[in-house]
């Protein structure tokens, strides 16, 4: 958990302070900002990994960062599969970790 | 200037990046009825990735090369009464009748929901600058939370303003590492290190030969020079001849081990170094994303870009390319290719007088952009960096070993049967990650090229879509730009 968002204070670029929002992931409750994507977010409150994948069940989070790779998809509102790094959070929004196991052959 | 015959040409743009956004830019001024669609939501492509309105910086500018043009083509684009801007717009799939005219199939709303808008465009003319996206080699490790692209590192940067790391090696090939550099600097990341995997001789060439040509190009000169200032001034080391071959750690990456390689990027035994490290970014150049130019029948080069002539037209008419599609050849390359394709897709010439600037400039970049890559592209020898548990489909897990083992058993020499016997590139992300090395350890296996007509990036559907999208495809397009109102 060492990715870091820069304060909007003490950012050169004078980043605009924007509204603040609420959001919960895995039940945790999170702050954050107007305009963050879940995965900057997620990022931002020291949450580096949100899926496990489905053969070997690792950790995975953010890759490509730029919605080509589907590393970083997760569970937002009951919908499944969306890219965090590419959607924008909205406040009250409910994420959820995604594990999707493999369907069970049977004999 | 193009006059009657382009009035009422409808041009739709794919890709609201520095090619598509001088497309769109051009074909505006030659009075074409414009669509420019992007899937973000944001325009800038990834090269002026930024912040969202709601947390925009009064100095944006600093962390951006030529902000100035984006800003300009941005509120051209925006403005033009016959300009249509679509954002978060996915072009899913491309098809076209027995007549040849193309139709896109297009999917509108919030990134990945069920709630998206569906829509169909017959454009007359149609511009293709989808851009390309990391080429990234796997390594064992590189499946671990903290490696990135190096692209999500500068997109992190850019338009979130957080640093991927405290403590951040990068590593991989091309120039692309030195502007990921200062990004994280910006950010306040400490950088250990870029290590490059060419050695210095492999990169001496493109200055050294016939330097003359690169005049036109001086203000790479100045770029680079930049460069190598925040390199000084952050004491960040730039090595070459070394590449990453390990990350470790448990849940997240703790350490790297970087390697020295010889110039086709053999690792040479006995030169590893451990760092620590929280982040670790790679990237070892780029893959076009030509998905649709494939859809649309555009003719691919070996090296698979699109073809297209001095007007930028592809062998399929009306069907136009620009930017990294057409080869990886940097903004500027793409802003000039852009500008003769939007002008010629709404009916003008590649010789008419408006182009003349930017038909002599796009010579210079992309010639520019072939020694960049001569210089920079991969070699052969990272295979030999790879372990048997290595992944190389982090979508579906498949291993090196698995892969090698199951192209052997099966004597498979095509993409398509290894694809369905290993699973490689068959998981989520559909090989867009994988599909490039997973070509390059299949024709190492077999000794030769990719034995069958199959590609990677020959994709019906272009981006995954919820099968609710499906459901409701078909429906007709919105215009908002109609005769009347161009009269």
């Amino acid at each position: 958990m060492t990715a870091r968002l820069i304060r909007a204070e003490d950012d050169p670029i004078e980043r605009r302070a924007a509204a603040r929002l609420t959001a919960t992931f895995d039940g945790k409750h999170l702050e954050g900002e107007a305009g963050q994507t879940v995965a900057g977010l997620l990022l931002a409150n020291g949450i580096d990994s949100w899926r496990t994948t489905s053969v070997n069940g690792r950790p995975r989070g953010l890759f490509c960062g730029i919605g080509v790779c589907f590393d970083c998809i997760v569970t937002v509102n009951d919908e499944r599969d969306v890219r965090a790094c590419q959607r924008r959070v909205q406040d009250g929004d409910v994420v959820c970790p995604q594990h999707d196991e493999l369907p069970e052959v049977k004999h | 200037m193009a006059g009657e015959t382009s009035r009422n040409r409808h041009v739709v743009v794919v890709g609201g990046g520095p090619a598509g956004l001088a497309a769109a830019a051009a074909a505006i001024a030659a009075s074409a009825r414009v669509t420019l669609l992007e899937s973000g939501d944001e325009l800038g492509g990834q090269f002026w990735r930024h912040l969202p309105q709601e947390r925009a910086g009064a100095k944006e500018s600093r962390l951006h090369h030529n902000w100035s043009t984006y800003t300009q083509l941005r509120d051209t684009v925006l403005g033009a009464a016959c300009c249509e801007v679509l954002t978060n717009a996915q072009v899913w799939s491309l098809e076209r009748d027995p007549q040849g005219s193309i139709q896109l199939n297009i999917a509108r709303g919030p990134v990945d929901s069920g709630s998206r808008e569906t829509f169909q465009l017959a454009p007359d003319a149609l511009v293709l600058a989808t851009g390309a996206h990391d080429r990234t080699l796997p390594f064992p490790g590189w499946t671990l939370p903290g490696v990135f692209t190096a692209g999500a590192a500068q997109a992190f940067a850019k338009s979130e303003r957080i640093a991927l790391g405290q403590k951040v090696v990068i590593a991989g090939a091309g120039p692309f590492l030195l502007p990921v550099m200062t990004s994280l600097v910006s950010a306040n990341a400490n950088v250990v290190g870029v290590f490059e995997a060419n050695p210095l001789r492999n990169l001496g060439g493109w200055v050294a030969d016939r330097p003359w040509k690169l005049a036109g190009a001086s203000h790479k000169a100045g770029e680079l020079l930049e460069y190598v200032g925040a390199h000084v001034r952050h004491r960040v080391p730039y090595k070459t001849g070394r590449a990453v071959v390990a990350a470790h750690g448990t849940d997240r990456v703790e350490a790297v081990t970087i390697a020295k390689v010889d110039r086709n990027w053999r690792p040479i035994a006995g030169t590893e170094r451990r760092y620590a490290a929280d982040a670790v970014c790679v990237s070892h150049g780029f893959t076009p994303r030509i998905e649709l130019a494939i859809a649309a029948g555009c003719d691919i080069s070996p090296q698979k870009f699109v073809r297209v002539d001095d007007a930028q037209r592809s062998s399929v008419d009306g069907v136009y390319a620009a930017g990294e599609i057409t080869s990886i050849g940097g903004s500027d390359a793409a802003l000039y290719e852009g500008q003769i394709a939007g002008h010629c897709a709404a009916g003008g010439d590649v010789a008419d007088p408006e182009l003349r600037r930017a038909v002599r400039q796009r010579a210079t970049f992309t010639h520019f952009a072939g020694r960049l890559e001569a210089a920079h592209g991969i070699r052969p020898g990272w295979t030999s960096w790879l372990s048997d548990d290595t992944t190389l489909c982090r979508c579906e897990e498949t291993s090196v070993k698995s892969f090698r083992y199951t192209v052997a058993v099966t004597g498979s020499a095509g993409l398509r049967s290894t694809k369905l016997t290993t699973r490689a590139g068959l998981g989520i992300c559909q090989g867009r990650i994988c599909g490039r090395n997973v070509e390059a350890l299949l024709a190492e296996a077999t000794g030769d090229p990719v034995g069958d007509s199959a590609r990677t990036d020959r994709r019906p559907i272009v981006a995954p879509i919820r099968l609710a999208d499906l459901a409701t495809a078909g429906a007709a397009a919105p215009t908002t730009c109609t005769e009347e109102s161009e009269s």
